[in-house]
């Protein structure tokens, strides 16, 4: 039972950052019907610029946690939303309107390209950070010496994940770019003839995921207290996994894969074996498509005749 | 209205010159020249194939035309000089205090609603099906929106700036829902409402824009007689009590005879008759095209109207009983 628990904490604290992510695939893919493949990488950026945040803030003589943490989310959110802006601007749009697979492919060559300008220029060797939050409370200790703890960093993690999504589905269902957003999804050349500047709202769209990105990359800094510049290909990997499962286009979907792959992976490996995590989420990736092929939440695409 | 000089020769709205479209090999509409009058309701009729949504297409943005000018004119008055002064400064609009000139050709879709002021509906309906009634119609004045909530920022915290704006966007969709008999429909999916409610929901949110031109295309398209009526009044009041300038493309005599003060008619990507209805009415080109006489026998056609008793109501009953 105990140990029930401490996978389950753990499990919801990786399936945030995963679902962090995943909002990101889900957003742009309902908005321009595209796979943003170079997204895990955004995701790794951030994590690296909060990275550069951090030490430059500890070279300042800046230690006060909440202060850098609140320093380093900005940073962070902003450089790598600006990241985000940029990969559009410069390799998608100029795409807009052309063959399908076109902006498929750009994207993957992005991913490569992201990947390899990090390495050239942080070096490939892992970068380690300290843990900087520690502690937590014992939720329970049964008398066979196993410990239910939930850390403070896990905390931290699912309640910023809580407060984005929160924030997030306001702006999406009750602000007037969240009605753009949605309009475009559903007909952008019809959103354009009503004044919409279409253009400008796919852009925001990709601020708004990278952002949500960067918090990720932090959080997965924090957690994890490791980073290199392969991180964004496996996680990015995870988070399409989680917003295909959740029903792509659907953001509470993307949250619940993201939940869903970060609690198999958690639970496979506490009773089963480490080795086939990834395996385990994938063939239950399978087995959801196959009986609900939408995913989910997604709704299914009707054809009008 | 004096015969001699129509509104829309003397004060148009939109004045459409030399327009020619292209697909490929194809000439959908050649060197078309024609004038909406400022106020008025004007009809582009024709067989089908003749060109009239691909005008509609060219007006709104939808294409860039091959070749020809479109100037839409705001405020009274606007000379064509200044609008040859804008063409050859290679701007896209100008202003001179109250009057303003865009010329539609060569700016692109968004701006066409947002700065010029056109807004338009489609034959098949385009709503944001899986958006409320009311949503759809607050997307179409997001424009004011977005300044006011400061691009998102200001909304999220609720400032009173944008709580205003807010308060006023929704105040003016519900009152084009209330003139669409739709307010009852409100929080509904828009895909959920009849075939006709969103007809009218399409027309609703086009003014919600704020347009200056209103071009509906096959507004009445589908809709039972009742619905058909009630589309007459709103188009009505649309033009009387908000000054806006409505052309439209209809296939139903019925309502083209009705409402129109000015009818354009086209075959063949050509302007074959332009004027008032009962001018139109009984221009025996007009009444071949529908008729699907060869242009040979026109002249034969206008002979035989001529010796008829003047061109009596029942020649042009034909014209109109006859749909393509």
């Amino acid at each position: 039972m105990e140990y029930f628990l401490q996978q389950l904490i753990n499990g919801i604290t990786l399936g945030s950052i995963y679902g962090l992510i995943a909002i990101g695939y889900t957003m742009v893919y309902g908005i321009i019907g595209m796979i943003n493949f170079a997204h895990g990488e955004i995701f790794m950026i951030g994590s690296f610029i909060a990275l550069t945040a951090f030490l430059v803030l500890a070279s300042l003589g800046i230690t006060f946690l909440p202060l850098v943490l609140l320093i380093i989310l900005i940073v962070a959110m902003g450089f790598t939303a600006l990241w985000g802006w940029s990969i559009e601007r410069v390799a998608y749009r100029p795409l807009r309107g052309s063959f399908r697979l076109a902006p498929l492919i750009t994207a993957i060559g992005m991913s490569i390209f992201l990947q390899n300008f990090v390495q050239v220029t942080q070096g490939a060797r892992i970068k380690p950070l300290p843990p900087q939050i520690t502690g937590g409370v014992t939720l329970l200790s049964s008398s066979d010496g196993i410990v239910v703890q939930l850390s403070t960093m896990q905390m931290i993690i699912i309640v910023t994940t809580v407060v984005l999504m929160a924030g997030f589905t306001t702006v999406i269902n009750r602000t007037s770019l969240g009605r753009q957003q949605r309009a475009c999804e559903q007909d952008q050349k019809m959103a354009a003839l009503l004044g919409v500047n279409v253009d400008r709202t796919i852009s925001l769209t990709f601020v708004m995921g990278a952002g949500l990105a960067a918090v990720a990359g932090i959080m997965y800094l924090l957690y994890y207290g490791v980073i290199d510049f392969y991180i964004g290909f496996l996680a990015g990997v995870k988070a399409f996994t989680a917003a295909v499962l959740g029903g792509i286009g659907s953001l509470p979907g993307a949250m619940l894969g993201g939940l869903a792959i970060g609690l198999i992976e958690t639970f496979w490996s506490g009773y089963f074996s480490v080795e086939y995590k990834d395996v385990a989420a994938f063939s239950i990736l399978a087995i959801v498509l196959i009986f609900m092929p939408s995913g989910l939440l997604g709704r299914p695409e009707v054809e009008k005749v | 209205m004096s015969e001699m000089s129509p509104r829309w020769t003397q004060d148009p709205v939109l004045k459409v010159e030399n327009l020619t479209m292209r697909f490929g090999g194809l000439t959908a509409i050649d060197s078309l020249s024609f004038n909406v009058g400022r106020g008025d309701i004007t009809a582009l009729i024709g067989p089908n194939g003749a060109g009239k949504t691909t005008v509609f297409n060219c007006v709104t943005g939808f294409y860039k035309p091959t070749e020809g000018r479109i100037s839409l004119r705001r405020g009274r008055g606007v000379s064509d000089a200044m609008v040859d002064e804008l063409t050859t400064s290679g701007n896209q609009f100008s202003r001179d205090g109250e009057r303003s000139v865009f010329l539609l050709e060569r700016m692109s879709d968004f701006k066409i609603t947002e700065v010029a002021g056109v807004a338009r509906t489609f034959q098949n309906i385009r709503l944001f099906g899986g958006m409320t009634v009311l949503e759809n119609l607050l997307v179409a004045q997001h424009n004011r929106l977005m300044a006011a909530s400061g691009y998102t920022i200001f909304g999220l915290l609720g400032l009173p700036g944008y709580r205003r704006a807010a308060e006023a966007a929704k105040e003016k969709a519900i009152f084009w829902l209330s003139h669409a008999n739709l307010l009852d429909r409100a929080d509904d999916p828009a895909a959920d409402l009849s075939y006709g409610a969103q007809r009218r929901l399409e027309i609703a949110r086009a003014m919600c824009t704020d347009p200056v031109l209103l071009c509906l295309d096959e507004p009445a398209a589908g809709l039972n007689p009742r619905e058909s009526a009630d589309l007459n009044t709103l188009i009505k009041y649309i033009r009387d009590e908000h000054g806006v300038s409505v052309l439209l493309i209809e296939h139903d005599m019925g309502v083209v005879m009705e409402i129109s003060d000015h009818v354009i008619v086209l075959d063949y990507g050509r302007k074959i008759s332009d004027g008032t209805t009962d001018a139109v009415r009984s221009d025996p080109k007009v009444i071949a095209a529908y008729l699907g006489v060869d242009d040979t026998e026109v002249d034969e056609v206008e002979n035989d109207l001529d010796h008829d008793v003047a061109p009596t109501p029942a020649a042009p009953a034909n014209a109109e009983g006859v749909r393509p």
